[in-house]
């Protein structure tokens, strides 16, 4: 059973990339936030894989954090500014589900097309990683792109930011800088979008990001 | 010696699989009943209800054609072949060849082409409610059904159900994520094939949430027995498919001899019950959808049997 | 003789029928099409027998252009379509001699008819590019002047003026396709054409072109347009031939040119090829699936059998390109199997719906309903057709969609990346098609045949006349023969796929049971006899069972219908309120389908209106535009029409002496 711990790998891997599908289906806020940190969970999960096979115990810090911050803090506090706010039980009408599903799965054929182009020779591992990772990218763009909501966008950013980690974890040899930073720059963007939230609440009443087109004054 | 091992075995594969189908449907019923804190009738009822409505006299409709006398039949037979061809205990059937898994899926469209006619012969409203709405619904899962067809064939080199079950048992296919999307997607689509809950509901006389209901309401009598009984034939061969393809252990190869065998039927027996019982629990916890939630359940099927062949790709590619 | 003589011989006859049929008047028309008739089963055998040899025979008549004269071959790509020709016009011509017993204009069809047949026949014995190009042009022709017979409705005269530009966009397309093979030397014989070496990108141009000039008589998306207007305006027996069979014979057109003629395409026009096939497959049945015309439905499935065809070539293509010989010849094999079973159920289904349409006066499916009780035999044989094409087995539709997914499922074998995803995409598009064809079948059938009748034509409608019933017996036989004993179809078609691709199936002959087996017996099998029989036995036995055994009293009494009184026939599922779910979940994002409820105000009596507007979106993105186009530039060119005679010489002297010009800058 020489390549179990390659298909453990990969089943970990690709697993991010359908729990990013998961996200796209979910349009109920409070699901979405669930299956925001099931993501967070996998992802850990997937690079303490990495560690355990690559013998670098620093990405089991990497691990740690994703589990403690991305699947533990950020979505209970969101989970909570999504109560204070009233809108758990808000449904969003996203850009109908079979489209965005049928949009994210050709850029899932994209990054594996891209990635088996360019990364020809590499580590097969590697190789695996770096596609599913880019594929989970594009997937937190395109929520962001088909939401209104700005919750659901902040998730959207914030799986993307799981891509991006997954990628790093993928590549031998990366230094913790990175991941430090990355994971300081999603909590800043945590903190003031979460801030801004209450802003816009205050001031409009909604975090229906359509309702702000109505004060730029250039339309209309 | 072997060929009339083989002829038994199909022969006692299609008197299995008659015999079980009732009561996996009572299994479920019952487990339902027991979770939601009742006594449930006996597992043995569902046959028991067969039997008393073939004893009793068909009540047709003033202008129901020869095409409604005869779909049940039809309908009966095309889903006992199916479900006789779906390698359950052992997979050296004698006429396994003669129908893959895209043609055993496509049997299973035929039963259900008819079913929808004779939905629509008599002329009736909820005929024709329960024969567009089930046809909407076969529409995305029969695409869906094909893209998990395809992953499979891309891991077993191969649509035969016997040769899938052999290369799924043995060590070399190692975890995929592929497979795992394959499994809900197959799940997903069972589910909706086979009426059941957040599909469809099979035990409701709801008139705006019936589809399966539906279409059957003007049958009675044998005729109605026989589509029962095809409907519980159809939910024994999508768990038997899906333990055949996903948990094919234990299914006695060709050449074995007849302990073998037997111990495959006991470890089939088991498979069963714990299929029953996790789609018991299954409908329990979950609500039924509006019909039009349906495409969008569906649809995650579609996305999985599609996103497994792609991942498949990566891991080929390597 | 050899064969092409006589194929040469019966082509001319044909074509002389028509003139003939002018001279013997409307009183010999029975005469005229069991002579068509029996020509065509002629051409039936005569194409059998050359397929079966696989031998090619060519012959050279002294007409047509003075230096070439007229080339002709048959080889085993035209022979299997030369059988296809036969059969679907026999069937057809037939059908025509009780069908037009009717007819208020006998003379309008009659002369057309034949000569029809005869220029079909004419472009599949062609054998260089000017007698092809003729024989082509005067085939769309005579087809047009069918479909105008009941030229005084004003929908016939649109769907005319549609074809005819169609039509003459094709020949365009096509005679620059040729101009660029034939290249400078100017060799018009397909010999020369086929001796001449091209670049990657002549050979691309001219796939282009043929996929226009092709596929817009085939009715490959985005060409479909004028198909579901044309081919139900014309009567029965044509719209028969013209969806069953001329569609095939432009199949033959890309397949000579772009196997045979044109030499071997890179691997990335392959995808164009499936992806255009496969689109076209879902277009067009989601219309047939919308469309309330029994006729338009039957025109729209054509459109989806052509793109699974079309998909499946494109698959070919690819694994030739790609050289996986025995892969192209499966994919080869699926699509002309497929063609086959096209023009035999295709054909069932037209003449089925002509006897409808002349026993209930009308081609709207929510004016019928019940017709099984009143036309028994029309709608056994109807169910055979519906069961067949939307891919059921125990029938022909099945087997060649199976093993055009068979094909499907050895992609992966593929070296290109892209192919290797697109494919199963593909195939996924495929299988929605298939899914599609069922439904909208069910609602067909359903709602034309079964329930009860929703308007006085139906209630009181009579059988069909007989030769239509011969003629659909007929092909049901064909249809049922090629379901059950696809293995010996697919041995007959192997001098083809050796031809094109230089592979064979493996033969089916020799096989246990006869068992279609596509690569090896491990991989994937199917038997529809076996299926056949095992239903037949089961279902039989279970029936004689139940009846001996338990129970066998039947009583007859209003129906249920959950305890709502059966009373006023609109209370039935119709063809709209059938085609709701679908037109929902896939004609809103697809065709733009829209549904407005116009309630009135509480208090007002008026009804309630619900309204559905669906297009065909490449319609309004891409003809709407065009036609608006050509308005304004007639409109212009109008202009020249009123001038005065010193203009109109200055214009003739204007352009002799740029004409002049030119000749002297040239050299």
């Amino acid at each position: 059973m020489t390549h179990l711990p390659l298909d453990i790998a990969h089943l970990l891997a690709g697993g991010l990339v359908l729990v990013s599908f998961l996200m796209i289906y979910q349009n109920r806020l409070s699901a979405l936030l669930d299956v925001f940190a099931f993501h967070a969970v996998v992802l850990s999960a997937s690079v303490a894989w990495q560690a355990q096979l690559q013998q670098a115990p620093d990405l089991y810090i990497t691990a740690a954090i994703a589990l403690i911050f991305k699947a533990g803090v950020i979505p209970s506090a969101l989970g909570r500014i999504v109560r204070n706010l009233g809108i758990h039980r808000e449904v969003e009408t996203v850009v109908g589900t079979g489209q965005t599903m049928l949009a994210g799965m050709g850029l899932v054929a994209l990054s594996i097309l891209l990635m088996m182009r360019i990364t020809a020779g590499a580590d097969p591992l590697a190789r695996e990683d770096l596609a599913f990772a880019l594929a989970v990218v594009l997937l937190g763009l395109l929520m962001m792109v088909t939401r209104r909501n700005a919750v659901s966008q902040v998730v959207g950013f914030m799986s993307l930011e799981n891509g991006l980690i997954l990628a790093a974890a993928g590549a031998k040899g990366m230094p913790l800088v990175v991941e430090i930073s990355v994971a300081f720059s999603i909590l800043i963007a945590f903190i003031v979008i979460g801030v801004f939230l209450f802003r816009i609440r205050e001031r409009f009443d909604t975090v229906d990001i359509a309702a702000m087109d109505d004060f730029r004054g250039d339309q209309k | 010696m072997g060929l009339i091992l083989a002829l038994l075995v199909q022969g006692l594969q299609m008197a299995l699989v008659i015999a079980l189908a009732p009561l996996l449907t009572g299994l479920v019923r019952k487990v339902k009943a027991r979770l939601t804190r009742r006594r449930g009738a006996s597992i043995l009822q569902p046959w028991r209800d067969i039997l008393r409505l073939l004893r009793k006299e068909a009540v047709l409709a003033q202008n129901a054609s020869w095409l409604f006398r005869a779909a049940p039949y039809l309908i009966f037979a095309a889903t006992w072949v199916a479900a006789a061809l779906v390698p359950t205990f052992a997979t050296g059937l004698q006429f396994s060849w003669t129908a893959d898994l895209i043609a055993i899926v496509a049997l299973l469209g035929s039963a259900r082409f008819y079913l929808a006619l004779a939905g629509m012969d008599v002329g009736t409203a909820f005929g024709g409610l329960g024969a567009s709405r089930e046809m909407m619904i076969a529409t995305i899962a029969e695409p869906a059904m094909l893209l998990i067809t395809f992953s499979l064939a891309l891991v077993a080199g191969s649509t035969q159900l016997s040769t899938i079950a052999a290369v799924m048992a043995s060590p070399a296919v190692g975890l995929r994520v592929s497979l795992g999307m394959g499994l809900v997607a197959l799940v997903i689509v069972a589910l909706a094939e086979n009426a059941r809950i957040p599909v469809d509901n099979p035990s409701t006389h709801l008139e705006l949430t019936m589809v399966h209901e539906a279409m059957v309401l003007e049958y009675s009598g044998r005729h109605l027995a026989m589509i029962e009984l095809a409907a519980a034939l159809k939910l024994l061969l999508y768990v038997s498919l899906i333990a055949c393809v996903f948990f094919p252990w234990g299914i006695a190869g060709p050449g074995t001899g007849l302990f073998a065998h037997l111990a495959a039927v006991a470890i089939y027996l088991g498979k069963l019950a714990l299929g029953g019982t996790a789609l018991a629990m299954f409908e329990t916890s979950v609500a039924k959808m509006r019909v039009f939630r349906v495409p969008d359940f569906l649809g995650i099927a579609l996305m999985l049997g599609l996103l497994g062949t792609l991942l498949l790709f990566v891991s080929r590619g390597l | 003789m050899a064969p092409v003589d006589a194929a040469a011989l019966l082509a001319g006859a044909l074509l002389l029928l028509g003139p003939a049929a002018l001279v013997l008047g409307p009183r010999r028309a029975a005469a005229i099409y069991a002579a068509a008739a029996l020509l065509c089963a002629l051409v039936a055998g005569l194409g059998l027998t050359a397929l079966l040899t696989g031998a090619t025979s060519t012959t050279v008549l002294p007409i047509g252009l003075p230096w070439l004269g007229a080339h002709l071959r048959l080889d085993p790509l035209a022979a299997v379509f030369t059988l296809l020709l036969g059969l679907g016009g026999a069937a057809a011509s037939l059908s025509a001699i009780g069908y037009f017993r009717h007819e208020p204009a006998p003379m309008r069809v009659l002369p057309f008819f034949p000569a029809f047949l005869g220029a079909m026949l004419a472009v599949l014995i062609a054998d260089d590019a000017f007698s092809f190009l003729m024989s082509w042009e005067v085939m769309s022709l005579l087809s047009w002047a069918l479909v105008m017979v009941h030229h005084r409705e004003a929908e016939t005269r649109t769907a005319g003026f549609v074809y005819l530009m169609m039509a003459a966009f094709g020949t365009m397309a096509l005679l620059l396709a040729f101009g660029l093979m034939a290249g400078p030397a100017g060799g018009y014989g397909f010999d020369a054409i086929r001796a001449v070496p091209r670049s990657p990108l002549v050979t691309a141009v001219i796939l282009g072109l043929m996929l226009l000039g092709a596929g817009s008589k085939a009715g490959l998306a985005p060409l479909h347009v004028w198909l579901p207007l044309a081919h139900p305006a014309a009567p029965s027996p044509v719209s028969a031939l013209m969806s069953a069979v001329m569609t095939k014979v432009a199949l033959y057109a890309f397949l000579r040119v772009v196997f045979d003629l044109m030499g071997p395409a890179a691997w990335w026009a392959s995808p164009v090829v499936i992806l255009l096939g496969a689109a076209t497959a879902v277009l067009g049945i989601l219309l047939a699936m919308i469309e309330t015309d029994i006729k338009r439905v039957l025109a729209c499935s054509t459109i989806e059998n052509i793109g699974v065809i079309f998909a499946a070539v494109g698959l070919a293509m690819a694994f030739r390109a790609d050289g996986m010989p025995a892969a192209a010849a499966l994919a080869l094999t699926a699509a002309l199997f497929h063609a086959f079973n096209h023009m035999a159920m295709k054909s069932l289904l037209f003449l089925g719906a002509g006897a409808v349409l002349g026993a209930t006066g009308t081609r709207m499916l929510d004016r019928m309903g019940g017709l099984i009780h009143r036309m028994p035999v029309t709608a056994a044989l109807m169910l055979l057709g519906v069961t067949a094409i939307a891919a059921l087995p125990p029938l022909n539709g099945f087997a060649s969609e199976w093993l055009v997914f068979q094909a499907v499922l050895l992609s992966p074998g593929l070296p290109q990346p892209v192919l290797q995803m697109l494919v199963p995409a593909a195939g996924g598009l495929l299988a929605l098609a298939a899914a599609l064809a069922a439904a909208a079948f069910v609602r067909l059938y359903g709602v034309a045949f079964l329930g009860r009748p929703r308007s006085d034509a139906a209630a009181t409608a009579p059988e069909a006349d007989r030769p239509t019933l011969i003629a659909m017996g007929a092909l049901g036989a064909l249809c049922v023969f090629a379901g059950l004993l696809p293995g010996i179809v697919l041995d007959a078609l192997a001098p083809v796929s050796a031809q094109l691709t230089g592979a064979n199936l493996p033969q089916q002959a020799g096989q246990p049971w006869l068992t279609l087996v596509p690569i090896a017996a491990t991989r994937s099998t199917y038997n529809g006899l076996l299926v056949a029989i095992f239903i037949a036995i089961s279902g039989g036995l279970v029936a004689v069972a139940v009846h001996r055994f338990a129970s066998r009293a039947l009583r007859r009494a209003p129906a249920w219908d959950c305890g709502f009184p059966l009373n006023d026939p609109t209370t039935q599922y119709g063809a709209g309120s059938f085609a709701q779910p679908l037109r929902r979940v896939l004609g809103a994002p697809l065709l733009g389908a829209r549904e407005t409820v116009l309630m009135p105000p509480p208090g007002d009596l008026s009804p309630a209106r619900l309204t559905v507007s669906v297009g065909d979106p490449v319609w309004q993105a891409l003809y709407a535009p065009l036609a608006q186009g050509v308005t304004r530039l007639s409109i212009w060119a109008n202009r020249f029409q009123f001038l005065t005679i010193r203009r109109y010489l200055s214009l003739v002297f204007a352009s002799l002496v740029l004409l002049l010009l030119g000749l002297t800058l040239w050299a």
